[in-house]
């Protein structure tokens, strides 16, 4: 074999070998790493030491299975809202924007130009019992003194719905834009009035949007650590709060790496049912787009 | 000063006070997180505690001058404090006594504040001081608590040089001077000193409220706010039950810890800091809160009222104290005793109106208010020189409590009680 058809041959390889590393490097490595500090077992003072200690799981489960469980709430919750929202608003781009899609588009992302965190910190502001929004209800006798909107869970899911819907709306315009014109009109040649034609042309053709939408969304919604923080209350906490302060305050490794191997098999579970649902070939089409 | 000096302090470490010194050890623990990238191969994670020497109490002793004679003055140091904790000029980053400092001394002052609770502010530069990695901070200051009991244990804190605190031993009050929690005052001299009880607004209540009984209370559902640290939570039930905190025993800890979760339902939220602006804009009635914070909130909302709870409260002391690798430590320490002259403790006690460590002050206030010649002025130090939050009472004193003190091993069952209700 000559030199040549041996290059010929790694050539392949050779290109996608940035994205193997890649991979390895950020994505194996801590996951290993991060699953051999899970069960572990120490201080931080002595140190830690891998001791196979597979209680840690349990116990953490048992301390904190109602944040996992109502970080999967909120997610879930927070996602529906977004597609809701989000569906009809990239439908409106797609077909209505015209010209000014891409002014559109930009309005859409023109939030992220300010921190997340201080746009979270002016929800609590307006929200706040005192602030604009429970001022006004209070004026026009809709609410008491109790009345509270910051530090409940309606807060938390709203900051999340907020901080998300951009990351729904992207994924479903794309497969909306994509859909050929064309199509509705040969829906409607053949007698389908526009409902009809919405719902056997265009929602089908854009399902691998809202299949990534969905992705997109509620896997970090779930394990946002932020808005909770900021706009949640005694009974509000997410598990990304509970991680993270295990992490770098307590500095309770195991826990934490426990925790977090626990969040993403449950997310891992949960999505695996949702792709079954869906399909998998929209998931691949999707993929390889 | 006592002859009473922790055992053990390595050659190692001294070395080390200035220098920052990567070994292989170090380097294993690198940024916390990363050794657990590391700890694939190790199968394991050091831990922090230093390695200790067996050098008699004498010999380190002498060390710890020899590393003092050392250090030359460089004309500047970095000071990492909390919010509201320093008196402020016309702007709020404008602060006149350490701008008296710099020109009575030629020493600039870097001033941040960037700490806002002890345990999230340990776990941001523990990584670095296990490291062997300057944090950036000549003084940083910590409550006496668990996060200082860690920088004890891990020989993460520069021992002062004691013939540089004349005017700390000459001024300081007995509440800070010696205290339990630093024997000697090896490491620490005290910053302020407070007290955790109630804030409240007994306008939106309607009526005062006297002690932690009254957070039980169901008509302030989610109108109650409490801290989300365990050792001021735990030691508020504590004292709610008539337990002393500093000698709880496991079984107080569950009682207390019962206690708390039969409150949860009517808690708003378990606070930072930020509990202050929550009860100043109203959104709070009723909240556990530190002294000082609600004598400055009353200048945005006159209605606000502190309480020290008549079934007890907890005392506690910030401390100034010099992290290992600071790069001006001599700086810091002079400055650390400048602050102790009755002057400067004044003009800051006149702002931060928590307990200042100078007794000395109150005599200066109440000569302040006999020689003002407004009246708003005269008011002003006449409440400050009587102020009990400031200068507390010996009747109040019976009633003030310290933390428990717990060495980390012991700390697992009180984490497992505790932070799981102001996480949830």
């Amino acid at each position: 074999m000559s030199a040549l058809r041996i290059r010929r041959r790694l050539a392949p390889y050779a290109l996608v070998l940035p994205g193997w590393l890649w991979l390895v490097i950020f994505f194996v490595v801590p996951t290993v790493s991060m699953l051999s500090v899970s069960t572990m077992t120490g201080n931080d003072l002595d140190g830690f030491k891998q001791t196979f200690h597979f209680s840690t799981y349990s116990d953490a489960w048992t301390q904190y299975h109602v944040q996992i469980l109502r970080s999967l709430r909120y997610g879930l919750a927070a996602t529906v809202i977004c597609l809701v929202i989000a569906y009809p608003v990239a439908y409106w781009i797609a077909f209505r924007g015209g010209r000014y899609k891409s002014s559109l588009l930009f309005l859409l992302l023109l939030p992220f130009f300010v921190s997340f965190v201080i746009r979270t910190q002016s929800w609590q502001f307006m929200l706040s019992d005192h602030g604009m929004v429970i001022g006004l209800l209070r004026d026009l006798h809709l609410a008491g003194d109790h009345t509270q909107i910051l530090q409940t869970s309606t807060a938390v899911v709203g900051g999340l719905v907020y901080n998300f819907l951009p990351f729904t709306v992207l994924p479903i315009y794309v497969a909306l834009e994509r859909v050929d014109p064309a199509l509705l009109e040969a829906g409607s040649d053949l007698y389908a009035n526009k409902a009809t034609a919405f719902r056997k042309v265009v929602l089908p053709l854009s399902l691998p949007g809202v299949f990534a939408a969905v992705l997109l969304t509620f896997v970090p919604v779930a394990s946002d650590y932020v808005n909770a923080q900021i706009l949640g209350g005694s009974q509000t906490t997410m598990i990304g709060t509970v991680i993270q302060t295990e992490y770098f305050t307590n500095l309770n490794y195991p826990l934490a790496a426990s925790l977090s191997f626990i969040l993403m098999g449950v997310l891992l579970i949960g999505i695996f049912l949702y792709a079954r649902l869906l399909g998998t070939d929209d998931v691949l089409e999707m993929a390889a787009r | 000063m006592t002859g009473e000096l922790p055992p053990e302090l390595s050659p190692d470490l001294i070395r080390g006070l200035t220098q920052p010194r990567v070994s292989r050890r170090s380097a294993l623990k690198f940024g916390g997180l990363s050794a657990l990238g590391l700890a694939l191969s190790a199968c394991s994670i050091a831990g922090t505690k230093g390695k200790g020497g067996n050098l008699g109490g004498r010999a380190w002793r002498d060390e710890i001058d020899k590393f003092w004679s050392e250090q030359k003055k460089k004309g500047h140091f970095d000071f990492e404090n909390w919010p509201l904790y320093m008196d402020q000029g016309a702007k709020a980053s404008d602060h006149p006594s350490l701008n008296l400092f710099t020109k009575q001394t030629g020493i600039t002052v870097t001033y941040r504040e960037d700490i806002s609770d002890n345990s999230g502010y340990y776990g941001k530069i523990a990584p670095q001081l296990s490291a062997g990695q300057s944090i950036g901070a000549d003084i940083i200051v910590i409550t006496n608590g668990f996060e200082l009991e860690n920088l004890f244990e891990r020989d993460w804190l520069i021992p002062l040089d004691q013939s540089r605190m004349t005017n700390f031993y000459k001024y300081s009050s007995e509440l800070v001077r010696d205290p339990s929690y630093d024997r000697g005052n090896v490491y620490t001299m005290a910053w302020q000193s407070g007290i955790t009880g109630i804030g409240y607004n007994p306008k939106l209540i309607g009526h005062e409220i006297t002690g932690w009984k009254d957070l039980l209370d169901p008509k302030l559902s989610g109108k109650i706010g409490m801290f989300n640290n365990s050792e001021d939570l735990a030691a508020a039930a504590m004292c709610a039950l008539g337990i002393d905190p500093e000698r709880s025993t496991p079984s107080d800890w569950t009682k207390a810890a019962d206690w708390l979760k039969k409150q949860r339902p009517l808690v708003r939220k378990y606070y930072d800091q930020s509990y202050a602006d929550a009860l100043a804009k109203g959104d709070l009635w009723a909240t556990m809160a530190w002294s000082g914070d609600i004598f400055l909130k009353q200048a945005d909302n006159p209605d606000l009222k502190f309480v020290i709870p008549e079934e007890g409260g907890v005392i506690w002391t910030d401390n100034m104290c010099i992290p290992v690798h600071a790069q001006h430590p001599l700086d810091a320490m002079i400055y650390m005793d400048y602050v102790y002259q009755p002057k400067i403790a004044e003009m800051l006690a006149a702002y931060i109106n928590y307990i200042t460590p100078v007794p000395a002050v109150q005599p200066l206030f109440a000569k302040e208010a006999k020689d003002a010649t407004s009246k708003a002025d005269k008011d002003t130090y006449a409440t400050l020189a009587s102020s009990p939050l400031i200068f507390p009472k010996p009747a109040d004193f019976a009633r003030l409590h310290r933390y428990r003190v717990l060495p980390s091993k012991e700390r697992k069952a009180w984490n497992a009680l505790f932070e799981p209700i102001y996480q949830s």
